[in-house]
């Protein structure tokens, strides 16, 4: 299991080289630069032309590219031009806040989501099934920054009882209770659709599990039902959820994109918009990077529990 | 199973929601900013939203009078101007101090402009500073003694004075930019009514009144400035009482605070101007007669009711009327009289040839740029005039506009917002301002005589003189119209009813320091 880690680790080197490649070459091709954006209305091409040569840009791609590389493996991602701060102070603040959204959401969504899939397969066509259903597909077809914005609308500005935005409270708080309370609403929001997603799937799985004969065998054998659901099927069933909530894993970082926006939680969702539309190379850069690497490790997480889940796969 | 779902989500949600949320604590304002502050190095910025935190934690050689856009002396007591317009002497204030007590006095003055403008200065690495251009007609600065600081300019330049009230021209410690060289941004020091206390990146940045503030310590204790970039948030914030005050509250959000008794509304008109650039050198816009024809054919009265909802006003001219003392009363703007525009066209010969419009889809100051332009083609069309609009994101946009519309379109939104009358007609509509020459004069106008009263009034020193050159200038421009005149844009912002004292400048600026909130 070690050597197949290792394996796998050391295949995301080239992904992340090659995506650092991309990231640079989209950012080199989208029209303006960080010297525009930074001038706004005052963008002469003598002003551009000197804070880019302030900037260090005013090196060939290859060269800025290179020279990239060279601080990175010193651990020196650079320093932002809009935030004029080093990036990876930004990049580590930012990530953890989008780790704690993700994070809970994530839990959130596989609880419910299984849950949910589990009852609907069990009580097939029956009344729960049928509630299940339709909750789960309006969970999937709503917008989440619409329905970000109705939680807020009902939750902080009518009756007053959670922070319409931010991590923590402005005066006062910065304790555990402090982030629960500012966490709920927009872990909630961002876990809807995914819980829809898992539910869907588990449901799928039980119910193809559920007609197996080794749960036929199981049942005859003259276990109680409710082992037979949880030990038997569900284990079963998992193997081919669990990918799913791997690859969820990333949907719920990209959806935190809407989520920190509308929230105006401090992650590096929010943060990345920002910095793409600044044309912050480097700002996008590193937490291109840092993404891309949670979501291979997230993949690998998933992968690993599922050979461990599954025999056939050793 | 689900019943004990229900259960615990019930019981997960009353334990994490405290209902006693709500009030902001007295004397501390939470002001709602649109965007994280970039840097609080007044040299290194130049957004707004970084000028509204600014203005209370520095104070400049000058600032602008309570309510207008004309100077008054602030850490300079008074000055005097060379006959020849280029020599400045600053009498400074005596006994002031920066936040971490170091004396303010022509040292740091002399420190200030010389980081910013030479770059063998050992400082200049702690840059890039973008808007150093407002002082390139510095030559000199000289500490002549410790009260005493000369600036010698390389000619004669007007705006000087209104620069220096800028925040460009803020006056940061140099201590401080000793000690923290690149990172002096994040540890701002001024002399002014607040002093920095925290910044805890993208959730807030506190400062807290100067008790030794020499012009008088402020009433706030400390003021908030929380970073809330998306717009339904910030109004969700305020109507939530997180907010004790918004600034650039969206049109559509601004009758809903006016309904309500437990808001004030503010309105303040700025030095703002937005326009359509028209072609001069080439296709249909060469012409005046259908250059006024766009001018008379665009209702300008319905965009700024009914689009702008009645944030803005309609333009007569190239200044902005914020300017009060430079601004023609005389000017009219162009009425809405799309027969006229017919006649002008007919007359002119237009043959209805492609309009190329460019339009951009956000950006600085642009309002509600997608549904301008998209009115303004509508009006257009209504007069027989066939218009294709383009749409690019902002950036995209300025990199086809800044260098010209030639070969490109016909015709460009644009807005601007500038701290001097001498800025905009200086850098857009002079012959010496075309592209290639490093100026924003985008759709080559050129009229020699415009040329003439800008160059006279740039280096005129008198403010009455310059005014009746300005004067002039704005008569000929709108009967040339090289642009079609559109909006003023009303800068807005709601307070909580607790917040006194608060009042809205014309320099968009958010000066706190005789804010109150018991």
């Amino acid at each position: 299991m070690a050597a197949y880690i290792a394996k796998r680790l050391l295949a995301a080197i080239p992904v992340l080289f090659g995506l650092s490649i991309i990231v640079f070459l989209i950012m080199a091709m989208i029209p303006g630069d960080p010297a525009t954006a930074i001038l706004g209305s005052y963008a002469t091409p003598e002003n551009v032309a000197r804070l880019n040569a302030d900037l260090g840009l005013d090196k060939s791609l290859p060269q800025q590219y290179l020279i990239w590389l060279g601080n990175l493996l010193q651990g020196d991602l650079g320093r932002s031009y809009a935030l004029n701060r080093p990036v990876l102070d930004e990049v580590l603040e930012r990530f953890s806040a989008t780790l704690i959204l993700a994070g809970t959401a994530l839990v959130l969504c596989s609880i419910l989501g299984l849950l949910a899939g589990v009852i609907s397969a069990v009580r097939q066509y029956g009344l729960a099934d049928k509630l299940i259903t339709v909750l789960v597909l309006i969970g999937i077809s709503t917008p989440s920054f619409w329905l970000g914005l109705l939680l807020i609308l009902a939750f902080a500005v009518k009756i007053r009882l959670f922070p319409a935005s931010g991590m923590y409270a402005i005066y006062g708080g910065g304790d555990l209770p402090d982030l629960l309370h500012h966490l709920f609403l927009p872990a909630l929001t961002l876990a809807v659709v995914a819980t829809g997603v898992i539910a869907r799937l588990t449901r799928t799985a039980m119910l193809e599990v559920l007609r197996q004969d080794y749960i036929r065998t199981a049942r005859a054998k003259g276990l109680t039902e409710r082992r037979v659901i949880y030990r038997h099927a569900f284990k079963a069933a998992l193997v081919s959820v669990i990918p799913v909530i791997g690859i969820q894993a990333g949907f719920v970082l990209g959806g935190a994109v809407y989520i920190e926006t509308v929230f105006q939680w401090p992650g590096i969702g929010s943060m990345l918009v920002n910095a793409i539309s600044t044309r912050d190379l480097l700002l996008v850069q590193g937490g291109v990077l840092v993404v891309a690497a949670t979501y291979v490790l997230f993949n690998l997480a998933a992968d690993v529990v599922q050979t461990i889940l599954d025999p056939r796969l050793r | 199973m689900k019943k004990l779902l229900a259960a615990a989500i019930t019981a997960a949600a009353m334990l994490l929601a405290s209902p006693a949320l709500s009030q902001t604590p007295p004397n501390v304002l939470v002001v709602g900013q649109i965007a994280e502050p970039k840097s609080l190095d007044p040299h290194a910025v130049t957004a707004v939203n970084d000028f509204r935190i600014l203005v209370n934690v520095y104070d400049g050689l000058t600032r602008y009078k309570d309510a207008t856009l004309e100077v008054e002396p602030s850490l300079a007591e008074s000055w005097t101007i060379s006959d020849d317009g280029k020599t400045y002497t600053f009498k400074l204030r005596q006994g002031v101090a920066f936040h971490d007590g170091t004396p303010f006095n022509a040292e740091a003055v002399k420190f200030n402009f010389d980081r910013m403008l030479k770059e063998d200065h050992p400082f200049h690495d702690t840059g890039p500073f973008p808007l150093a251009f407002f002082f390139s007609a510095v030559k000199e600065v000289a500490a002549v003694d410790e009260a005493t600081v000369e600036f010698k300019l390389k000619e004669p330049y007007a705006p000087f004075l209104s620069n220096l009230a800028y925040p460009t021209g803020l006056m940061v410690s140099p201590a401080a930019v000793e000690q923290y060289g690149k990172d002096f941004g994040r540890h701002p020091t001024g002399t002014g009514a607040f002093k920095f206390a925290e910044w805890d990146a993208n959730a807030k940045l506190v400062v807290t009144r100067n008790e030794d503030y020499w012009d008088g310590a402020p009433p706030l204790e400390a003021v908030i400035y929380r970073p809330i970039t998306d717009a339904n948030t910030r109004i969700a914030e305020m109507l939530s009482g997180g907010l004790d005050v918004m600034v650039e509250v969206p049109p559509d959000s601004l009758q809903q605070f006016r309904d309500d008794a437990a808001f004030t509304v503010y309105e303040q008109a700025g030095p703002h101007v937005w326009f359509l650039i028209l072609n001069m050198r080439e296709g249909p816009f060469a012409k005046k007669e259908i250059r006024q024809a766009a001018n008379y054919a665009i209702n300008k009265k319905a965009l700024v009711d009914n689009i702008l909802q009645g944030t803005a006003e309609v333009a007569a001219g190239p200044t902005p009327p914020a300017f009060a003392w430079a601004y023609n009363e005389a000017l009219e703007p162009y009425p809405y009289d799309p027969e006229k525009a017919k006649q002008l066209l007919a007359d002119a010969g237009y043959g209805g040839e492609e309009l190329i419009f460019y339009v951009t889809e956000g950006g600085s100051g642009m309002l509600d740029p997608i549904a301008m332009g998209t009115a303004i083609q509508a009006d257009l069309q209504a007069v027989g005039m066939k218009v294709k609009i383009e749409t690019y994101e902002w950036n995209t946009f300025l990199g086809k506009v800044n260098p010209g519309l030639e070969g490109k379109a016909d015709m460009a939104e644009m807005a601007w917002m500038t701290n001097d009358p001498d800025t905009l007609p200086f850098l857009t509509l002079r012959t010496e301002a075309m592209p290639d020459k490093g100026g924003f004069n985008s759709g080559y106008y050129a009229n020699e005589k415009v040329d003439e009263l800008l160059d006279k009034a740039r280096a005129a020193t008198d403010q009455d003189e310059r005014a009746k050159l300005y004067k002039e200038m704005q008569e000929i421009v709108r009967e040339d119209a090289p642009w079609v005149f559109v909006a003023n844009w009303k800068q807005n912002a709601v307070t909580g009813a607790t917040v006194e004292n608060f009042k809205l400048q014309p320099s968009f600026f958010l000066m706190l320091q005789d804010v109150a909130k018991p």
